[in-house]
């Protein structure tokens, strides 16, 4: 099969032109739609989807790329027909009225038949080529050609009409499909898949737990590379749609926006900003630690912001968690009227672990929402294996990655398991993990929030208490003792032993301040006294400094005009008036 | 619309209806067609002298009329007359089968 991709994948649209089906999902799979101009083979058990699946394909046809297309029903008359798509939303009538599809209902009853000598299906033949050339189809049904079998007993002849009518149909140059009824240990029961090579695809409805899940594989695409796999499909109001989401990859882009988590002290501890858009957020915890309530107030900021948030809710009906979260403040009911909430409630038993997954990427894929809530996905646990589940979580996380939607996820953890156990072993697919816990010291019981991990952004260390108030979640600090993180009426305690000890310790640092200020104010003073004295006793001395010199300028005056009065030597004078100068003093 | 053989070495008379009411449809002049036709046209002179009627349908020229019928199989007789309706499908060649399809013969064997 590799080989046969490899070789045509040169180029592959000159090579094998493909006619869309415009089936939502097949057409990514099959890689373009199927073989055009030629026979594809859509085998099943019964219930398994094989007409709607190829009537889809014609309506599609005939709506999304006018191609008229004709559908041969063996097993089913036209009324009957319309009647059972109706209820996807395809009006038959309108379409045959258009002139766009065109309804043959062929009916062989084996009773009312004799067989006498040779025969050939050329009526069925003119019949089909009447109704192609009608409405110049360009796409054919045949549903089930294997009734033929049951009605007509020559079956050389069959299978050699059979042949022509696929050469025939392939010189036609419509694109058909055959349906077929699956059989024991081949595709088919009367062997169609001899005829038709082209093309297969095998139709599955397998019931696990008394839950079932629709599958659908490319068994075989000649000359075109196809996803290998199984994929799901659902069946639901909108027709048909497969779901490639086992095919993703981990190419998703990661942005550096970030988006509040609706709790501003848990934006703090994230760094002060919040979580990454199109990460994925995990709450764990034990019942009743308030993952919910967190995962509500994401809701909120996300609405608040303007955004659209899908919640699946698989514990809760809308109207008791719009209730409860009024219990904390939070009325989220605004935004659901606005449209920018939706809830999807539904118990997990509801459907398989695929369908589960399909209809979240049906919904997701309608709604475009900014925030995913699914609150818990540890519920998945209970329709399926741990495996299926795991594997179902990764796919689901990838898929909201990939469309760069935040994923927020709550996990019940139960009492006294391991956390890194109990968590469908997704831990490695979480971005920033937020793990909720029970404190029990004291006779209480209370809640504690810590982040065992954020990727790409710096984050506290810290466990907070975590406080569910008629103001929504608080968070606030805790105090470790020796006993551990000390919570509720312990921390209360603490607190106001603590507040107790910091009133006094700021009375006493009042005190210290009090009497150093009185201190510098005493030393202040006993320094304006000696200044002061020192003042007083400068300006005495100054004084009699003054005096001195006013006494020894006298002197010197008077012994002057002593001199000049004896006409003594005036060298000899001075000199011996400077020596003489202080004793004389009392002189005067 | 229907082409009526009116020849007369059928024994066919528009005037009242026949109690054997016949149709053969067949796919213009293929082999089986005309073995189908001849071997029809002298069973019922055999059988039911004066008493049938023989409608030939050609459903290349009027495809239309293959849903009527429930027509797969060429060819393909038809008797509408009387009822209930029975149908046999091949070019009638073998005739003990063929009568017991007309249910001229019960089916002992």
């Amino acid at each position: 099969m590799t080989k046969t991709v490899t070789k045509h994948k040169a180029s592959p649209e000159a090579s094998l032109p493909k006619c869309a089906t415009g089936i939502q999902g097949l057409d990514e799979i099959t890689g373009g739609g199927l073989p055009k101009g030629r026979t594809a083979l859509v085998c099943g058990g019964p219930g398994c989807g094989k007409t709607l699946m190829s009537i889809e394909f014609l309506v599609r046809g005939a709506m999304l790329h006018n191609e008229p297309g004709v559908f041969l029903a063996f097993e089913e008359t036209a009324e009957e027909l319309a009647q059972n798509v109706r209820s996807l939303g395809f009006d038959l009538d309108e379409l045959v009225e258009k002139k766009k599809l065109a309804v043959d209902y062929i009916y062989i009853e084996r009773s009312e038949i004799e067989e006498t000598g040779e025969y050939d299906l050329e009526g069925l033949f003119i019949r089909l080529g009447h109704a192609i050339d009608s409405i110049g189809a360009k796409r054919v049904v045949l549903d089930t050609l294997e009734t033929l079998f049951s009605g007509l007993s020559n079956v050389a002849i069959l299978r050699s009409e059979l042949r022509r009518l696929f050469r025939w149909l392939k010189e036609k140059g419509v694109t058909s499909i055959i349906t077929a009824e699956r059989g024991e240990g081949s595709l088919t029961r009367h062997g169609m898949e001899e005829y038709v090579s082209d093309c297969v695809l095998l139709l599955d409805h397998r019931v696990e737990g008394q839950i079932t899940t629709r599958r659908l594989r490319v068994v075989k695409y000649r000359g075109s590379a196809h996803a290998t796999n199984e994929f799901p499909f659902l069946i639901d109001e909108g027709g048909l749609s497969v779901l490639p989401i086992t095919s993703l990859q981990l190419q998703h882009k990661a942005s550096i926006k970030r988006v509040s988590s609706g709790v501003p002290a848990l934006d703090a501890m994230l760094g002060g900003q919040g979580f990454f858009r199109g990460s994925s957020v995990m709450v764990s915890g034990t019942a009743g630690v308030g993952k919910t309530s967190l995962a509500c107030h994401a809701a909120d900021a996300c609405c608040q912001r303007g955004e659209r948030c899908l919640y699946f809710a698989f514990e809760e009906s809308e109207a008791q968690q719009l209730r409860n979260m009024r219990s904390i403040g939070l009325d989220l009911e605004p935004w659901v009227k606005k449209g920018l909430l939706r809830f999807q409630v539904a118990r997990p038993t509801v459907n398989g672990l695929e369908m589960h997954l399909g209809s979240i990427h049906k919904q997701v894929e309608a709604f475009q929402p900014h925030l995913v809530i699914v609150d818990p996905i540890t519920s998945f646990l209970s329709s399926g294996t741990d495996a299926e589940a795991t594997s179902m979580m990764v796919r689901l996380v990838d898929f909201l990655k990939s469309r760069q939607i935040t994923a927020f996820l709550t996990s019940l953890n139960h009492a006294g398991s391991n956390v890194e156990q109990t968590n469908l072993m997704i831990s490695s697919l979480i971005d920033t993990w937020l793990h909720l816990r029970d404190i029990e010291l004291n006779g209480e019981r209370n809640r504690g929030l810590y982040i065992l991990k954020s990727r790409g952004m710096a984050h506290s260390n810290q466990i907070r208490e975590f406080l569910l108030t008629e103001k929504g979640v608080q968070l606030t600090e805790v105090y470790l003792g020796p006993e551990g993180v000390l919570t509720g009426s312990s921390r209360l305690a603490q607190e106001a032993t603590a507040t107790a000890t910091a009133v006094q310790r700021g009375m006493e640092i009042e005190r210290k301040r009090g009497e150093l200020a009185r201190r510098q104010q005493g030393m202040e003073a006993q320094i304006a006294v000696l200044q002061w004295q020192f003042q007083t006793d400068k300006e005495e001395m100054e004084q009699d400094i003054a005096n001195e010199q006013a006494y020894l300028e006298k002197l010197n005056q008077s012994r002057h005009e002593m001199a000049r009065s004896r006409k003594a030597d005036s060298n000899g004078l001075q000199a011996s008036s400077k020596l003489q100068a202080p004793p004389k003093k009392g002189h005067k | 619309m229907t082409t009526q053989t009116k020849s007369d070495d059928l024994g066919v008379h528009a005037v009242k209806p026949k109690l054997w009411q016949l149709r053969l449809y067949v796919a213009g002049q293929s082999p089986k067609s005309v073995t189908a036709f001849a071997n029809l046209k002298r069973l019922c002179e055999e059988h039911l002298a004066g008493e049938f009627e023989i409608e030939v349908i050609d459903l290349v020229e009027n495809p239309r009329l293959a849903k009527e019928d429930q027509i797969v199989a060429i060819p393909t007789l038809v008797r509408h007359l009387p009822h209930p309706i029975r149908k046999i499908i091949g070019d009638l060649s073998d005739t003990e089968r063929t009568l017991v399809g007309l249910q001229l013969r019960a089916s002992n064997k």
